[in-house]
Parts: C-alpha cells; sequence; structure tokens
C-alpha cells in the first residue's frame, strides 16, 4: 500500500499540482516584498483562468490562450495596484472585493459565453530526451515528462530569487517593502515600484489560473480555483517571502493532495476529509512559527505616504 | 448633551450625511458598471433593474424571500462589525457559520426530551458557543501568535466544510439514509425545535390600502411564506451589539484597539484579550447565522461538499453587508435587506432576460472595492474637519457626547 502512495506517479502528479501554486505564490511574494498585500489573487486566477481556456477554445492557440491570461492578470494587478496603492484602500478588504468580482465576473462570463462544460485538448507533455527515460528511482516519470508550464512554474524559482536578491530592482522592492521612507529619500519610486509588483503579480495569477484550465485540468467551470488563490497568499507566508521557501510549501502541499487522490485512487478506507484537511491545517501550524520570527516586509499592508513614517 | 447649539445638531447632522454619501456613491458606482456590463450583454440595463426590483419585493413572496435571503447575512455583518471595528479581518464568516450549524443541529437532534423552546434555546445557545471558539482560534493566533488573521480564517474555513462532510457522512447521518449512495445530510429536527414562521397581522386601515395599491395577498401579511423569527433574533442581535459596542466599556475597548492599538496598550488595555474577544463575539454571530438557516428554514444540515451549498455566501456577503451598512450593526440591518434583495433579485433577472446571476456576486466585489477606496476621502475629510477644530467650548460639549460613560462619572 505505501509503494503505491509512494509511486513515481504520485510525485509527478504533485509536480502537476504545484505548478498553480508556484506562478501565484511567486507573483505574490514581489507585491509583499514591497509592501502590497494582495488577497485577490483567487479573483484574478479565476479571469486568467477564463480567459485562457476561452481564447484557446475559440482560436486553438495555446500560445494566444497564454498571453490571454497573462493580460488579463496584468489589467487586474493594475487595477489592484491602482486600489491599494493610489486609492490606499485597506488591503485585506479590498482584497475581498476583487476576489468576490473574480468569482462573479468569470462564472458570469462562463455561463454566457461556454454555458456547458467543455474541454480543451491544451498544454501535452514534453519528454526531455534522454532524462525522462532516467529509470532510477523513477527520476525520470517524476521531473521530465511534464507540459511546459510545469517546466516554466520551477524555472521561475531561481529566476525569482535572482531578480529579488541580485538585481537592482530587487534591491528597490525590498527596500520598498522593508522601509519606504528610506528608499523614497534615496530616490526610488515607492509607488511605481509597487504597481510594477502589483501587476507582475497580477500577470503570475492569471498565468497560475490559465495552467489550470488550459494545462493540468484542461476544463473552466464556475469557481475552478476553489480557493487557491488564498492558499497562494498563505504559502508566501509559509515560505517567509523566499522563493525557495515558497517552492518547498508548495511542493508539501501539492505532495500532500497527490498522496490524497492516490488514496481516494485507491479506494483505501481511510475519511478523504481529513486527507483533504491536512494541508490547511499544516499552513495554521506553520503560519504560526512563520510569524515568530520577524522577516515580514516592515511596510506590508502599509500605504506609502510621502512624509509621514 | 441636552444643550447642543442647533448649529452644531445641524453640523452634526451634516457631517452623518457626508459619511453615508461615499456608501451610496460606492452603491450608485457599482451599478453603472453593471450597467454597462448587461449592455455588453446586449440587455437593457433599466429593464434588468425593473425585473430585478420586482422579484425582490415585487410581491409577498418576493419581499419575504428577500427577508429569508437577508437573515443569515445580518447575522454574519453584525459580527463583522464588531472584529473590523477592533481591527480583526474575520473572513471566516462561512467556516464559523458551518461551526454553529454543525452544533446547533447536533444539540437539536440530541435534545429531543425536552420542550421545543428549550431545545431552540440549547441549540442557539450551542451554535453561538460554537462558532465563537472556532473564531477564536484565529483571534488566539493572531493575539499571541502574530499570525495573520486573514490567512487563518480562510484555512479555518477549508477546515471546517471538511469537517462538516465528514460529520454528514459519518455520526451526523441520517439513519434512514444509511447505505453507499447515501445523501451526506442530518436527520429532521423536530417540529417543536424549528423556528416558527414570521407573520404579522395587518391592520384594517392599512390592509385596505396596500389592496387599493394592488396587493393581492391576505391580512395576514406573510403567513404563506417562508420567513421565520430568525429576522427577529437577528434584529435584537444587531440592536444588543450596537449597544455593547458603543454603550459599554467592552464595546469602548475593542474599538479603542481598533482605532490604535499602541494608544489602548498605553491606556492599560489587555490588546490580546481586546482581539480575542472581537473575534468571539464575530464568531458567536456567524454561529447563530448558520443554526438559524438549520433551526429556521432547512431544518437538517445537507452539504454537497462545499461550503457555499450550505452558506449560499452569506459568510461573504456579511462583510459586503458590514461594509456598507458603515461598520454599524444598526446600518447592518438596511444593508442586509439590500443584499438579500440582490440575491433574489438576481434570480429573478436570470429567469426573465438570462443575465446569469453571477452577476450580483461580482457586483458585491465592486461594491467592496468602491466602499473602501472611498474611505480615503472619508479620511481626508475627517483631517480636514480636524483641522478646522470647533472652538473650545464646542469641543468640550463634543467630548461630553461622545466619551462613552465610564469616563463620564
Amino acid at each position: 500500500m505505501i509503494e503505491q502512495l509512494l509511486a513515481p506517479s504520485v510525485f509527478a502528479a504533485a509536480m502537476r499540482l504545484a505548478t498553480p501554486y508556484l506562478f501565484a505564490s511567486l507573483g505574490e511574494m514581489f507585491g509583499q516584498r514591497s509592501g502590497v498585500l494582495n488577497l485577490g489573487v483567487d479573483g484574478t486566477m479565476l479571469m486568467g483562468a477564463f480567459f485562457g481556456f476561452y481564447t484557446v477554445m475559440i482560436t486553438e492557440s495555446l500560445l494566444l490562450g497564454v498571453l490571454a491570461a497573462l493580460i488579463t492578470g496584468l489589467i487586474m494587478g493594475l487595477v489592484t495596484a491602482f486600489i491599494s496603492v493610489t486609492l490606499k484602500a485597506e488591503q485585506g478588504i479590498s482584497g475581498i472585493g476583487i476576489y468576490l468580482f473574480g468569482l462573479g465576473m468569470s462564472e458570469l462570463l462562463y455561463q454566457r459565453l461556454i454555458g456547458t462544460p467543455k474541454s480543451v485538448s491544451g498544454f501535452s507533455n514534453i519528454y526531455i530526451p534522454g532524462l525522462s527515460d532516467i529509470e532510477f528511482l523513477g527520476i525520470g516519470e517524476i521531473f521530465f515528462r511534464h507540459n511546459l508550464l510545469v517546466y516554466v512554474a520551477f524555472a521561475l524559482v531561481p529566476v525569482s530569487a535572482f531578480i529579488l536578491n541580485r538585481t537592482p530592482f530587487g534591491l528597490m522592492i525590498r527596500a520598498a517593502g522593508q522601509n519606504p521612507q528610506a528608499a523614497d529619500a534615496m530616490g526610488v519610486n515607492v509607488t511605481r515600484v509597487r504597481y510594477i509588483t502589483v501587476m507582475i503579480g497580477g500577470m503570475m495569477a492569471g498565468l497560475a489560473g490559465a495552467s489550470l484550465s488550459i494545462a493540468l485540468l484542461k476544463v473552466f467551470q464556475q469557481n475552478l480555483t476553489s480557493g487557491l488563490g488564498f492558499i497562494a497568499v498563505a504559502l508566501v507566508y509559509f515560505g517567509r517571502w523566499r522563493p525557495l521557501g515558497i517552492l518547498i510549501g508548495a511542493m508539501l502541499f501539492s505532495v500532500v493532495q497527490a498522496i490524497q487522490l492516490q488514496i481516494s485512487a485507491i479506494g483505501i478506507d481511510i475519511p478523504s476529509e481529513f486527507a483533504v484537511m491536512l494541508p490547511y491545517v499544516i499552513t495554521i501550524i506553520a503560519l504560526v512559527f512563520a510569524s515568530k520570527r520577524m522577516e515580514k516586509p516592515t511596510a506590508l499592508t502599509k500605504p506609502f505616504e510621502r512624509g509621514e513614517s | 448633551m441636552f444643550f447642543s447649539s442647533p448649529n452644531q445638531t445641524i453640523r452634526k447632522a451634516f457631517n452623518r450625511i457626508f459619511d453615508t454619501t461615499p456608501l451610496l456613491i460606492s452603491l450608485v458606482a457599482a451599478l453603472v458598471v453593471a450597467s454597462v456590463l448587461l449592455i455588453a450583454m446586449s440587455t437593457d440595463p433599466l429593464q434588468a433593474y425593473r425585473s430585478m426590483l420586482n422579484g425582490a419585493v415585487g410581491t409577498e413572496n418576493a419581499f419575504a424571500e428577500t427577508l429569508v435571503k437577508a437573515i443569515p447575512i445580518l447575522f454574519v455583518a453584525v459580527g463583522i462589525c464588531v472584529a473590523f471595528r477592533g481591527g480583526v479581518i474575520n473572513i471566516g464568516g462561512e467556516g464559523q457559520m458551518i461551526a454553529g450549524a454543525l452544533a446547533g443541529v447536533s444539540v437539536a437532534l440530541i435534545a429531543t426530551s425536552l420542550p421545543g423552546p428549550l431545545i431552540i434555546l440549547f441549540s442557539l445557545t450551542a451554535g453561538f458557543v460554537a462558532g465563537a471558539l472556532y473564531a477564536g482560534i484565529a483571534g488566539f493566533l493572531k493575539a499571541y501568535f502574530n499570525v495573520n488573521e486573514i490567512l487563518s480564517t480562510i484555512m479555518l474555513n477549508q477546515i471546517a466544510v471538511q469537517s462538516m462532510n465528514y460529520l454528514l457522512n459519518g455520526v451526523l447521518l441520517d439513519p434512514t439514509e444509511a447505505g453507499t449512495n447515501h445523501i451526506p445530510k442530518t436527520a429532521k429536527i423536530l417540529a417543536e425545535a424549528q423556528l416558527p414562521r414570521f407573520s404579522i397581522t395587518l391592520p384594517d386601515a392599512i390592509y385596505g390600502a396596500l389592496q387599493g395599491l394592488g396587493f393581492a395577498g391576505t391580512p395576514e401579511l406573510f403567513a404563506r411564506t417562508r420567513l421565520h423569527y430568525g429576522m427577529i433574533i437577528a434584529i435584537l442581535l444587531a440592536v444588543i451589539i450596537y449597544m455593547l459596542l458603543w454603550r459599554t466599556t467592552i464595546g469602548y475597548r475593542i474599538r479603542a484597539v481598533g482605532e490604535n492599538e499602541n494608544a489602548s496598550r498605553y491606556a492599560g488595555i489587555h490588546v490580546p484579550r481586546q482581539i480575542i474577544l472581537a473575534m468571539f463575539i464575530a464568531g458567536g454571530c456567524a454561529g447563530l447565522a448558520g443554526v438559524v438557516q438549520v433551526l429556521g428554514l432547512q431544518y437538517r444540515l445537507q452539504t454537497d461538499g462545499s461550503a457555499t451549498g450550505f452558506t449560499a455566501n452569506a459568510g461573504f456577503n456579511g462583510i459586503v453587508a458590514a461594509l456598507f451598512g458603515g461598520l454599524n450593526p444598526l446600518g447592518a440591518i438596511p444593508a442586509s435587506a439590500v443584499f438579500g434583495g440582490l440575491l433574489v433579485g438576481a434570480q429573478k433577472m436570470q429567469r426573465d432576460m438570462g443575465v446569469p446571476a453571477a452577476l450580483i456576486t461580482a457586483v458585491n466585489g465592486l461594491i467592496v472595492i468602491f466602499t473602501v477606496s472611498s474611505q480615503m476621502f472619508a479620511r481626508r475629510r475627517a483631517r480636514r474637519r480636524a483641522a478646522n477644530e470647533p472652538p473650545r467650548s464646542e469641543r468640550v460639549l463634543d467630548a461630553a457626547v461622545n466619551t462613552p460613560m465610564e469616563q463620564q462619572t
């Protein structure tokens, strides 16, 4: 039984399941590191998932589908930034507004434009030549037989870390989130930095949605994400605002999820509710430990006002 | 406070009007955006809104359904007022509703030998306590471990749904449903344990006048509808919580922490305790929303595997209604009725015009966004008001009017 639960196929599934979390959480991380908590990720994901799916359904072009999801996310991000940065609205509450808007809007569009459940062929798996044949420990199956978006999501982990820690722009992001007054005094345009990070976050949330609707599930239905975006926000806390931490959190979540799917697939008599519940319990416990260390960007959720400290 | 000059009274009234203006502007702005969407769907917005209005208040039954939908929203909204006033952002209304419903229905199914009113009382109490304790977890984690309550309540929502699914498939499953293909639901609660339906006997004069306006029902208003006494409980709760927030030291402390945590700490207020208490009350109210749905409307708890299957999104809509009611429990009463009406009206609009009712979810989101965004303008006004402070004599009067009673002694 244990063998069945820890089969390579389970871990391969976990890699795929981790993809939307990675996109959404890494994007959200940029926003949070610059001082903006965007709680509307789930709504943006739903919108991205819908437009990505709809575009693929109409044009049968995956490239256009991804592009549509990115643009949708960008627009949602721009609106979010306007609300949080320019209008300085309470971020915890305005995020719920964005979530509800995305939830309602994507369902409305779905019912109006698609109506009945349809599926698209979507992204197919790319077997990396050579590597995908490695039999040892099932490495080939686990790591090298996925669709393009899975590879991209995992590649974004080191890329994000590099941008954040090794580039001038990353420094500006961290400064805007840690001490916006000082950053402003040093000539960093805090407002612009925050707009950019929130828009990056929006694009990645849109892509996260599309990774569900045109790669992982290949369908769209109302509330497709069922709260996945909120978990993505929690994963940023879980991962202590670092790409590597987010990767660990996303993998933890997706491995548990994949094992749970396997449990119901092979019909072991464990109430599946507990397995579904487990990641949320783990997240709460992790939040307790994450918040003890003071690694949170100091200015998170605090609107920037020149001359006020 | 009996000596306020007419001038000051006018100023206060003026300020109050200005404070509610952003809310109305939010509603109008959201409806304008909705109109654009409707036009994009080649639907005449005016016709759509007329259909909605008709569906919400057009008939006796429609109006009753609006109120029925408003009941859980009001319960949650009243709790949200306490939480948000206390600076705690409780997004866990859905989970707390489920916790309350699970505890309440368990009591109603176990305590069957008691007289009906006692079953109802115990069941309601169990619902309040369960919701309160469930929210208390998030409050405790925020107060002592600095865990972001938004995230913890969202996680707790998911945990509550799974617990509900587990219990309704297990110990709470209706015995007559046993079998492999059962529907996960509890047995029906006893008739005595159900909240009675609510109706009013109209005085002849009013009934006559209504008939003149084309009213087709009997003088027993709401007698043939699903409206139940949960409405009265919710309104009473709103009044009680209003008194608690603005007429007791408990409420004063909660609001003080919400206004300025550091100042409250310097003033000797035990901040963690207020955070937990605010969360506790908010969760209790949401728990009541859950148990009242069971006792007053559904008479059993049934799950389709999701939270919304039971809550119909009341845990989120309560937040919208609380914001729209100006985070005042009394303001939440009409606000909940408005949102109940939007939901019921949207269903009618869907039937009449083929516009998906999901439009209202999107509109609710817009209302939240516009309401919190417009607070910047409210803040600016407040700052300007503070800058043009009235002369000292008036300020003393103001202080007397606005100071909670424990400081007046």
